[in-house]
C-alpha cells in the first residue's frame, strides 16, 4: 500500500506495466519491486529448488528472490532483479521458474520431497547407471532447475562496450562516495562517480535523518549537480563496478536501455566499461543480512532496511501491518520510521536482552521469531521469548541480522577480508587491491557521520599520493549513532531455517556438509550449493560460514571465506561479449576483386580473416566440381587469373637485408641476383618449418617477401624478433606492403599472349626467363611483375597498386575469356598445386620438418640460420618418420580424403599400426582420379608400394598406391616454356 | 595499352554523418614510409625539411602541414601527401604505401565519446591533444590515430580491413548519437 | 592488465603478443650442444615472482618488449626495448 506524504517522488505520475499478464499501476520512480509491493503483490516468484513461494527481499542488486523476466520475443531478458528494475509504461513483466503459474506451481512438489533432495543430492542420486548421465539425468535436472528461460532467438540488441580513464574512480554514490568525489575533484582530479542506482545518494534515500539543514536525499541531490557542474567530473548513474583487474583496471556494466521503451534501434541497451584508474575508492556500502529462523522465506519477510527503503524512497509498505526482528540497534529505525508515518507495528523482536529498545508498539526484549505461517505470503509469526511462545498476525516482517561491508571488490585479486569482531561482519583488507582503499560502511564505519569522514579522509589520502594537495573540507552535520550488535545467525527450532534463498540451502545443509565431512567453507559451498547463482550469496554467505565455524568447532576467521569473483552482479554475456557481435566477431580483409568476384556469383572461405572466392560459377554448372574442373582445365590448356594479394608481401630494405633474409630462411638469399626471385623454407627455431615462399632482389639492399597468407602477421613477428631480439646490431627495415598492392597470378600456357598489351614491356622467355622479377608499365600505372608459378604452368605474377586493382583484375578477367580462360578460385587453386606436389600449411602444419617435406637440402651448410642446429636433431631426421609423398587410389573406392589415416595393407587399422596421414586431396581432372599428399614413414623408399587409406570419421576405405609428390609434369617443363 | 581507372578504398560508402559526427576518406597522393638507416635520423630530418617543409616527428607526434604531414608510425614515419624527394632514399628505406593505408577522418563534437568506444587508449581531448599520435587497435584491427583537433581525428588503417574498420566506427557513431549525453 | 611500452606508453594488455621468457634473447652459438639448446628451447624456470618475459607490442609499435612481472601478484615492475636489453649484453 502507498503511504500518503511518504516517498521521494511528489506528485509522481502514475504508470502501468504489466506483471504476469495483468496490469499494474505504479508511479513514475517506482521499481518493478515497489510498484508490486504497493499494490500488496507479495508472491514474485519461485525458488530454484524447491520451487518454494518467494517475495521481495531487499531493495537493490542483492535480491536473491524477486527475479523477472523483462520483454517478449527477441528481446526477452530473464533474471532482471524487480528491485533494480524501473518502470515505465508498456513494461512486460513476468515471474519465472513456475508452471502453470505462480500460484499454483506443479514442481511445488519438490518441497513436500525436500528431506531426499538435500545437500549433495544430485551427487548421491545421479551417479549410476552412467548410460543415464546424458540421456536422463541431464535433461531431467536441465528442465527441473534453472531460473529465467533464454528467449532462443538471436539477440536483437545493441550492446556498446567502452573505455575510461580517470585519476580516481569512486565506486558508490552514497554518503562516502559523494563525499570522496567532492573532495577529490575539488583538488583537480579527474573522477568517475559510478553507482548501481538509478537515484544516487545510497542510503540517504532510504532513511529520514537529515544532513546539516536538510533531509539526506536534498543533501545527495545537491551534492550530484554541483559535482554534475564539474568538468573533471564524470557521474555514472545505473553503473555497476563489476570487477578489479589488474593494474587499476575495473569492469562496469551500464544499464543504458533498461528503464525505457525501446525506440532507436542505434541506442544500446547495455554499455560494458573498462575503466582505468590511477587511485579507486570503493563506497560500496554495506548490505543488510539476515537471520535463519524456520521458515524464514515466506513473501512478506524482507530485510529491515529494504522496508525502511520501501517505506522512505517509495512510499510504500508492502501490507497493512508490519514486525520487525532484529539484533542490532539499527533495526530499531525501521519501527521508528513506520510508526512515524503511521503504519501498524504488531511486533518488535530483539534478539539482545539488553536492547536499548523504546517506542510505541509492543517489544520483546531477548526474543526471538521462532516460526511463521502463510502459504504464498506470511500471514503470522510465532515469537519465542522468556514467558513461552506468541503468535502474532503480521502482513510483513523486517529483519535485521546486521549489516556486511560490500567487501567483494577487495576480493577479485585473491584477497581475502578480515574478520571485525566490533562489527560481526567481514572488512575489506588493506592492499587487497592495488591502488583501492575503502572508505565508509564498505570499510565498517557504521554511522553517516563516520562515512562522511571518511570519504574526506581517504579521498584527501588519494590526493596526496597522487602529489596534490586536498582541500580543506570538514565533514557536514550528520547523525553519528553507534551501532551495537550481537551476533545471531540462526534460531533454532523446527522447519527449515533458510540462508541461501535462490539455491535452496538451509542450515541444516551446512551442518550435513559439516558431518559428511566438507569441513572446508569452498567444499561446504560445492556441496550445498550455498552462495552461487545471481546474487552469490550476498545475503547469506555470512551466515553460512558462522554456522559452518559453530558446527565444525572453529572461529569465523579460521573457518574463511569462500572466494569473491567477478563480476560483482551478473553481467549479460551480450554486454561482455559485445565486441564478438555480429559483424564484429573478427574483421573481414577483401581483396580489390572482391566486388567483381561477387558480381560474377562466386561463393567465398575465408582464409584467415581473408575472404577469398571458392569457384567462378558459369551457365549450367550446378556443383562446385564442375566448376573447378572447368577452371583447373583452363588453367592447364589456356590462362586462368587468381587473385594472390592475400599473400603476405614484406619489403626488407637496408645493407643488412641479405644477412636478416640468409638467417631466417635455410637457403640462401645474399647470392640471389637483382631481378630474380627464389623459393625459400623459414624454419622455426625448434627446426620445424614455420613458413615457406618467393623473395624478389628488387635491388643491392632491397627485397620483397611474400609469406603464405595463414601466416603473414606471424612472419612480421617473427622477422621484428630476429631484428630486435636476436641482431639489433643489423641495419635493415621490414614494412608489411601486403594491402599496397594488389596481385594477380596470371598462369597458363597463353599467360604470356594475354599479358601482350597489358605490360607494356615484352616478355619473352629472355627478357623474362622462370623466376624473373622487376618493375613493368600498364600505360600510366607502375606495376611488378614476377614469373613465378604455383599452378606449374607458365605463370606470372602482376602487381599493381591497390587502387587499380579492381580495374585491372576486370581487364585480366576480360582478356582472359577472349583466350579460352577466366578467372579461377581457392578450389581450382588447390587442385593445381596437389597436382604439382605444392606444399601449403595443410604440409607445412607445424609437425614437419623440412626433411618431411622432402627439402632437407635446402638447409645450406655454409650458413647458420634460424633452426637448423634443431632440424638436425636424430629424432628430426629419422628416415622412419612420416615424409611427404603423393597417393592415388588403385582399388574398388576411389575416394581419397584428407584427414584420413594411412596402414599396410593387411593392417588392422589401429593407432598402433599408424603408418601416417593425408594431407590434401582432390579429384585432379587433369590426371582423371584422385590424388592426395600426405606423410608415410619413410614414404620416399615406398614409392610404388600398396597402403591402405581409412577415414574412421566418415567411413571411407580406399587402397593406394604410393607414387611421387609430383604427379603431374615431374620435369617442370611447362613452367619454364 | 590499358587505361586502368583507380577507385578509393571507400567508394560508396563514406561519407557518413550522425548529427554532427562525420566520417570521410581523404585520399592523400602519396603515403611512403621513411625508416632511417643506422645514425641517419639527423641527415633524414634534414633532407625531409629542405625537401618537404617538416623535420622528422618526435615518438606518438606529427610534424608538417594539412596535405604535408610526417606522422610517427612506430617503426617508421610516413609522409602523407607529397610525393617524396629522391633525396630521402639516401638516408632511409623508402616504401610506397599510398594504397596500402586508407585515411579516414572522424570529426564532429563527440568524437571523444565514439573513440572511447573503439581504442583500449586514452584519446581524450585533454590527453591527447592537437598532432598527437598513437598506434593502436580500432577494435580487432590495427590503425595510427592522429589528433587534428578537438572535433577532428584522422584513423589510419588497412586498405583490406577498410570495410571492417568503417563498420564499427559508424557502429559506435550511431550509438554516441542515439546515447545523449552521459 | 595494462604494461608500460617504452615507446607508446601505458597501454590494454590486448595490443600485445605474450611469447614467453626472455630467455629467448640469448641465442646460444650453433654449436653450443644438445643441453644448452635445450635449455633455450624448452626448459623454463616457473618462479613464484618476478620473472622476465617477452611481450609483443603487435598492436603498436611493433617493438618486443623484456617484462618483469611477479607471477603472484602480476604487478609488473619493469619494462624495456628488447633491442636494448641485447645491445647492452652484447
Amino acid at each position: 500500500m502507498r503511504i500518503s506524504g511518504k516517498g521521494l517522488v511528489k506528485n509522481a505520475t502514475q504508470i502501468a506495466f504489466e506483471f504476469d499478464g495483468a496490469q499494474v499501476h505504479g508511479m513514475a520512480g517506482d521499481t518493478v519491486a515497489s510498484a508490486l509491493l504497493a499494490n500488496d503483490i507479495r508472491l514474485v516468484g519461485r525458488s530454484f529448488k524447491y520451487h518454494r513461494p518467494r517475495g521481495i527481499l531487499t531493495a537493490g542488486s542483492e535480491e536473491p528472490n524477486a527475479l523477472i523476466t523483462v520483454g517478449r520475443g527477441a528481446a526477452q531478458d530473464p533474471n532482471v532483479r524487480a528491485t533494480q528494475q524501473e518502470i515505465y509504461d508498456g513494461l512486460q513483466t513476468a515471474s519465472q521458474n513456475r508452471w502453470p503459474s505462480l500460484k499454483y506451481d506443479v514442481l511445488s512438489v519438490n518441497n513436500l520431497v525436500s528431506p531426499f533432495l538435500g545437500a549433495g543430492f544430485y551427487y548421491k542420486t545421479f551417479m549410476w547407471p552412467e548410460k543415464f548421465w546424458e540421456k536422463l539425468y541431464e535433461p531431467f535436472i536441465r528442465h527441473a532447475a534453472g531460473l529465467g528461460a533464454l528467449s532462443m532467438q538471436a539477440n536483437t540488441d545493441k550492446y556498446d562496450r567502452a573505455f575510461a580513464y580517470c585519476d580516481v574512480l569512486v565506486v558508490g554514490a552514497g554518503p562516502t562516495g559523494l563525499m570522496a568525489a567532492k573532495t577529490a575533484a575539488l583538488a583537480g582530479l579527474d573522477v568517475i562517480l559510478a553507482d548501481e542506482d538509478f537515484l544516487l545518494g545510497g542510503r540517504l534515500n532510504g532513511e529520514t535523518y537529515d544532513i546539516d539543514d536538510q533531509s539526506g536525499s536534498a543533501w545527495a541531490a545537491q551534492m550530484v549537480h554541483d559535482l554534475s557542474q564539474l568538468d573533471n567530473v564524470r557521474i555514472m548513474a545505473r553503473t555497476t563496478v563489476t570487477g578489479a583487474y589488474d593494474q587499476g583496471v575495473y569492469g562496469a556494466l551500464q544499464r543504458v536501455g533498461h528503464h525505457g521503451p525501446r525506440r532507436n534501434p542505434d541506442a544500446p541497451l547495455e554499455c560494458f566499461w573498462r575503466i582505468t584508474a590511477k587511485r579507486t575508492i570503493l563506497a560500496a556500502g554495506a548490505l543488510e543480512r539476515m537471520i535463519a529462523f524456520p521458515n524464514n522465506d515466506r513473501p512478506g519477510i524482507m530485510t529491515a532496511s529494504a522496508v525502511r527503503t520501501y517505506l522512505n524512497r517509495y512510499g510504500v509498505v508492502g501490507g497493512q501491518t508490519v514486525a520487525i526482528f532484529g539484533n542490532n540497534d539499527n533495526a530499531l529505525r525501521t519501527a521508528q520510521d513506520l510508526s512515524d508515518a503511521g503504519v501498524h507495528i504488531t511486533a518488535y523482536i530483539d534478539s539482545r536482552h539488553d536492547a536499548n529498545v523504546t517506542g510505541d508498539f509492543p517489544i520483546y526484549r531477548g526474543a526471538t521469531v521462532c516460526d511463521t505461517a502463510g502459504a504464498l505470503g506470511l500471514t503470522s509469526i510465532t515469537i519465542q521469548h522468556a514467558g513461552g511462545t506468541d503468535k502474532i498476525a503480521t502482513d510483513i516482517l523486517g529483519v535485521s541480522g546486521g549489516w556486511n561491508p560490500t567487501v567483494h571488490l577487495t576480493c577479485h585479486m585473491n584477497g581475502r577480508p578480515t574478520w571485525s569482531d566490533d562489527i560481526a561482519s567481514f572488512v575489506p583488507t588493506p592492499g587487497a587491491i592495488p591502488g583501492l582503499t575503502a572508505a565508509g560502511s564498505a570499510a565498517g564505519h557504521m554511522s553517516t557521520q563516520d562515512c562522511l569522514q571518511s570519504g574526506i579522509d581517504v579521498a584527501s589520502a588519494v590526493i596526496a599520493d597522487l602529489g596534490r594537495t586536498a582541500p580543506q573540507l570538514s565533514a557536514p552535520r550528520a547523525e553519528g549513532a553507534s551501532y551495537q550488535i550481537s551476533p545471531l545467525w540462526a534460531v533454532a527450532g523446527k522447519g527449515r531455517a533458510w540462508l541461501d534463498f535462490q539455491n535452496d540451502v538451509t542450515v541444516k545443509d551446512i551442518k550435513q556438509a559439516a558431518q559428511e565431512n566438507f569441513r572446508s567453507v569452498e567444499h561446504m559451498k560445492r556441496y550445498t550449493t550455498q552462495g552461487m547463482a545471481t546474487d552469490q550469496g550476498k545475503n547469506s554467505n555470512v551466515a553460512a560460514l558462522a554456522i559452518l565455524a559453530d558446527v565444525t568447532g572453529r572461529g569465523i576467521p579460521e573457518t574463511g571465506t569462500t572466494t569473491f569473483r567477478p563480476p560483482f552482479a551478473p553481467v549479460s554475456i551480450a554486454a561482455m561479449g559485445q565486441v564478438g557481435q555480429d559483424k564484429g566477431f573478427a574483421p573481414e580483409r577483401f581483396t580489390t576483386s572482391h566486388q567483381a568476384s561477387v558480381d560474377r556469383g562466386a561463393p567465398f572461405i575465408e582464409a584467415g580473416l581473408w575472404h577469398r572466392p571458392s569457384y567462378f560459377p558459369i551457365a549450367g554448372e550446378t556443383t562446385w566440381r564442375q566448376s573447378c574442373d572447368r577452371e583447373v582445365q583452363m588453367v592447364r590448356n589456356a590462362v586462368g587469373i587468381c587473385d594472390v594479394s592475400t599473400l603476405g608481401k614484406i619489403d626488407i630494405q637496408g645493407p643488412d637485408a641479405a644477412k636478416l633474409l640468409d638467417f631466417v630462411y635455410t637457403n640462401t638469399f645474399s647470392t640471389l641476383k637483382i631481378g630474380r626471385t627464389r623459393y625459400g623454407l623459414m624454419l622455426r627455431e625448434d627446426g620445424h618449418v614455420l613458413d615457406d615462399g618467393t623473395t624478389a632482389r628488387l635491388g643491392e639492399t632491397h627485397y620483397v617477401m611474400t609469406t603464405t597468407t595463414a601466416a603473414a602477421g606471424l612472419v612480421m613477428r617473427h622477422l621484428d624478433f630476429v631484428m630486435q631480439a636476436l641482431h639489433p646490431e643489423w641495419d635493415v627495415h621490414i614494412q608489411s606492403v601486403t594491402d599496397h598492392w594488389a596481385q594477380f597470378a596470371i598462369a597458363g600456357p597463353k599467360a604470356r599472349e594475354l599479358l601482350r598489351g597489358v605490360v607494356d614491356q615484352p616478355l619473352d622467355n629472355e627478357t623474362w626467363p622462370f623466376m624473373a622479377c622487376g618493375p613493368v608499365t600498364l600505360g600510366s600505372v607502375q606495376g611488378r611483375l614476377f614469373r613465378i608459378s604455383f599452378s606449374g604452368e607458365l605463370g606470372f605474377e602482376l602487381a599493381v597498386p591497390a587502387r587499380y586493382g579492381d580495374a585491372l583484375f576486370r581487364e585480366l578477367c576480360a582478356r582472359a575469356e577472349t583466350l579460352g580462360g577466366g578467372p579461377y578460385g581457392m578450389e581450382a587453386l588447390n587442385v593445381l598445386r596437389i597436382e604439382k606436389g605444392f606444399i601449403t600449411h595443410a604440409e607445412i602444419n607445424g609437425r614437419t620438418t623440412a626433411f618431411d617435406i622432402g627439402m632437407e637440402k635446402m638447409i645450406s651448410p655454409k650458413k647458420d640460420c634460424i633452426g637448423k642446429t634443431m632440424a638436425a636433431r636424430p629424432g628430426l631426421t629419422d628416415p622412419m618418420r612420416p615424409r611427404l609423398v603423393g597417393l592415388k587410389p588403385v582399388g574398388d573406392v576411389k575416394q581419397i580424403l584428407a584427414g584420413a589415416h594411412l596402414f599396410n595393407p593387411d593392417d588392422e587399422a589401429v593407432r598402433v599400426n599408424d603408418q601416417g596421414y593425408i594431407t590434401s586431396a582432390c579429384y585432379s581432372p587433369t590426371l582423371g582420379h584422385s590424388i592426395g599428399l600426405g606423410f608415410l614413414k619413410n614414404g620416399p623408399d615406398r614409392i610404388g608400394d600398396r597402403v591402405k587409406m581409412v577415414d574412421h570419421l566418415r567411413d571411407v576405405e580406399t587402397l593406394c598406391e604410393v607414387i611421387h609428390p609430383i604427379a603431374f609434369d615431374p620435369e617442370g617443363g611447362r613452367l619454364r616454356g | 595499352m590499358v587505361n586502368l581507372s583507380p577507385i578509393s578504398a571507400t567508394q560508396g560508402v563514406l561519407p557518413v554523418t550522425y548529427g554532427t559526427l562525420e566520417l570521410c576518406e581523404i585520399c592523400p597522393d602519396h603515403i611512403t614510409s621513411l625508416a632511417a638507416y643506422r645514425g641517419q635520423s639527423d641527415a633524414l630530418s634534414a633532407a625531409l625539411k629542405s625537401a618537404h617543409g617538416m623535420a622528422l616527428p618526435a615518438v606518438n607526434r606529427v610534424t608538417g602541414r594539412d596535405g604535408a604531414r610526417a606522422i610517427w608510425f612506430g617503426a617508421s614515419v610516413v609522409l602523407v601527401g607529397p610525393a617524396p624527394d629522391a633525396s630521402l632514399a639516401q638516408h632511409a628505406a623508402v616504401v610506397d604505401l599510398s594504397d596500402g593505408w586508407c585515411q579516414l577522418r572522424l570529426s564532429g563534437d563527440r568524437i571523444d565519446d565514439v573513440l572511447a568506444r573503439l581504442a583500449p587508449v586514452d584519446l581524450r581531448w585533454a590527453n591527447f591533444g592537437r598532432g598527437h599520435v598513437a598506434r593502436s587497435q580500432l577494435v580487432h584491427a590495427n590503425v595510427a590515430y592522429h589528433r587534428l583537433s578537438e572535433t577532428a581525428v584522422d584513423i589510419y588503417g588497412f586498405r583490406s580491413m577498410v570495410h571492417s574498420i568503417v563498420h564499427e566506427i559508424t557502429r559506435a557513431m550511431a550509438s554516441v548519437h542515439a546515447f545523449g549525453h552521459q | 592488465m595494462r604494461i608500460k611500452c617504452p615507446i607508446c606508453g601505458d597501454r590494454d594488455m590486448r595490443e600485445f603478443y605474450y611469447q614467453g621468457a626472455a630467455v629467448m634473447l640469448d641465442r646460444p652459438a650453433p654449436g653450443a650442444g644438445d643441453q644448452v639448446w635445450d635449455d633455450y628451447l624448452h626448459n623454463r624456470d616457473n618462479p613464484a615472482g618476478d620473472t622476465r618475459e617477452l611481450w609483443h607490442h603487435g598492436a603498436g609499435c611493433s617493438e618486443w618488449v623484456v617484462v618483469t612481472r611477479n607471477t603472484l601478484t602480476h604487478q609488473i615492475s619493469h619494462t624495456a626495448l628488447a633491442r636494448d636489453v641485447k645491445g647492452a649484453s652484447s
